[in-house]
């Protein structure tokens, strides 16, 4: 008599234990964050509401909302301008930060030049060159976008230029085997190789610019047509306006969140297909 | 591409060739090899006794000291094929895309080589997966690829450091299989670097012994065995014999360096 083992094609525990991990992962990575926000807010309401917080010390969630939707006509113009700012200052520090990553890595006679300075300007506080750029840039627009691409160029550099760096050995050795020219080792190799940290910095980028944008129109500090969301908080504050000062913050959160989010769903979808930190596996 | 090379004669010689490295490192004195059209040659030495710098100075990754390594003919763009230790491909690009590398660095067009690309690609086994990613596949399905890169462009030589010491035995066996089945089928010219006696008996028709510190040439063994090798052969009276003799050289070969 042949001896039969049953074999069972019900999931063992382990499986089970890891799906339930996996379910509650997926659900819980927007579940949780939602609830700890119903949490603050009502917790900020009640606050409000027992303490007897007068509305220009300390407005409650309610009278935020109502600011920010009968405020829309002063704060979307001035959401539009700082968004604005932000976006082409983080254009224009792709293009620097690339382009120079790109220049650092032809010549290092020009990397070990130039590199020194691109890191003194990042650790110097913007905030403190802010002032000294707005003497002498006469346009403020321009003034603005100098602050924020100060701000947001050095991440777009420096993970560049590291990626660009990082081509695997033996694929350079491959490429000079096959007589590649330096162009060619560039654009097969180097950019591709590249493309991850340089969306990393990207990443980086995209809330530092709204940072750049902000902190440089505080120092600024004009208003009338064409001012953003940091001189609309300041206004507010001079006119004991807390409520449009909490709801303008609101917009400046939201916007970097917004930012953060585009700027990930597009390197989710330029790495999904390569690239270990967007390749799904099971746990 | 077809090369016009005859089919016998010397195709490349190495004459006393040294290599000496930052640091007064001498990792070759006084190396020479010659290869003949059709060899399959092994460099069979311990770790350190300067086969994979013989073989990058054969790759012109890297230029001798001193002495002359000669080419019978003109080297072009496509000339050698080089299967590194690792499988070495671009993981951002597809199997068909990875294995068009050297005639796109030529500027030939996918569309161009397509049939070439395929073929190759077909020589590996590896038909069905032309459109995959290199993280889709096994580590031996990725150093197929590698090789099917190597000889896509039916180079004069192909240069192999190691490629099938990072995989399972079962693997490699199978490797080593399709390798000499590919050999027999394109005739190539193939200097593979080892530290396996088991596997130059199998795959060599010589074996190059290598002594270390400074690296060169000690001994040569023949394996005067015709191709192609079926897998019968590892388990023949003359493998056996064939692996003794060459345990034998490289004993000798360490104990006089």
């Amino acid at each position: 008599m042949a001896n039969s083992t049953a074999v069972s094609h019900q999931p063992d525990r382990e499986e089970l234990q890891r799906r339930r991990r996996a379910n509650f992962e997926r659900i819980g990575k927007w579940l949780l964050p939602m609830g700890v926000f119903a949490l603050s807010i009502l917790l900020w309401d009640r606050l409000v509401i027992m303490g007897e917080i007068p509305h220009y010390i300390l407005p409650g969630p309610g009278r935020v909302w109502s600011t920010l939707i009968n405020d829309l006509a002063i704060l979307l113009p001035a959401l539009k301008v700082t968004l604005q700012i932000t976006l082409l200052a983080l254009a224009v520090a792709v293009i620097g930060g690339v382009g120079l990553a790109v220049l650092f890595t032809q010549s290092r006679l020009v990397e070990m030049s130039f590199f020194p300075y691109a890191v003194i300007l990042q650790v110097t506080p913007i905030i403190s060159i802010a002032p000294l750029i707005f003497i002498y840039v006469d346009n403020r627009l321009v003034g603005l976008l100098l602050c924020a691409w100060i701000v947001a160029f050095f991440p777009v550099l420096s993970n560049t230029t590291l990626g660009l760096n990082s081509a695997d050995h033996n694929l350079r050795d491959l490429f000079r085997i096959y007589g590649a020219s330096r162009w060619q080792r560039l654009l097969h190799l180097q950019l591709p190789s590249a493309l991850p940290y340089f969306l990393g910095g990207l990443r980086i980028a995209g809330g530092l610019a709204l940072i750049g944008a902000v902190v440089a129109e505080y120092v600024a500090g004009t208003g009338g047509i064409g001012s953003g969301l940091a001189f609309t908080i300041l206004e507010a504050g001079y006119r004991l306006n807390i409520s449009r000062m909490f709801a303008a913050l609101i917009l400046i959160a939201a916007t970097g969140v917004a930012i953060f989010s585009l700027l990930s769903l597009l390197s989710h979808l330029m790495l999904r297909k390569w690239h270990e930190s967007a390749v799904k596996r099971d746990a | 591409m077809q090369q016009t090379v005859p089919n016998t004669g010397t195709l490349l010689s190495m004459t006393n060739v040294g290599k000496v490295f930052a640091g007064d490192i001498e990792a070759l004195r006084g190396m020479a090899l010659r290869v003949q059209v059709g060899d399959f040659i092994s460099l069979l030495g311990p770790s350190g006794c300067g086969k994979s710098t013989a073989l990058r100075l054969l790759a012109g990754l890297s230029t001798a000291t001193v002495g002359t390594i000669h080419w019978q003919h003109e080297r072009v763009a496509g000339d050698i094929g080089v299967v590194f230790q690792e499988p070495t491909l671009m993981p951002w690009a597809t199997v068909e895309r990875n294995v068009w590398l050297p005639f796109r660095l030529s500027g030939k067009s996918f569309g161009s080589v397509r049939d070439s690309v395929h073929h190759a690609l077909s020589l590996v086994g590896l038909d069905g997966f032309a459109k995959s990613y290199p993280r889709e596949l096994s580590g031996g399905m990725k150093m197929r690829v590698s090789i099917a890169r190597a000889l896509v462009t039916n180079p004069r030589i192909i240069l192999m450091d190691e490629p099938f010491a990072a995989l399972d035995e079962i693997t490699r066996f199978k490797l080593n299989n399709d390798l000499l089945a590919l050999k027999a089928e394109i005739g190539c010219t193939v200097v593979f670097v080892t530290h396996s006696v088991f596997e130059s008996v199998f795959m060599s028709s010589r074996i190059a012994i290598m002594a270390a510190r400074p690296g060169r040439v000690m001994r040569e063994v023949t394996i005067d065995e015709p191709y192609p090798r079926e897998e019968g052969f590892r388990t023949s009276p003359e493998y056996a014999h064939y692996c003794r003799t060459t345990s034998e050289a490289l004993r000798d070969t360490m104990m006089e360096s």
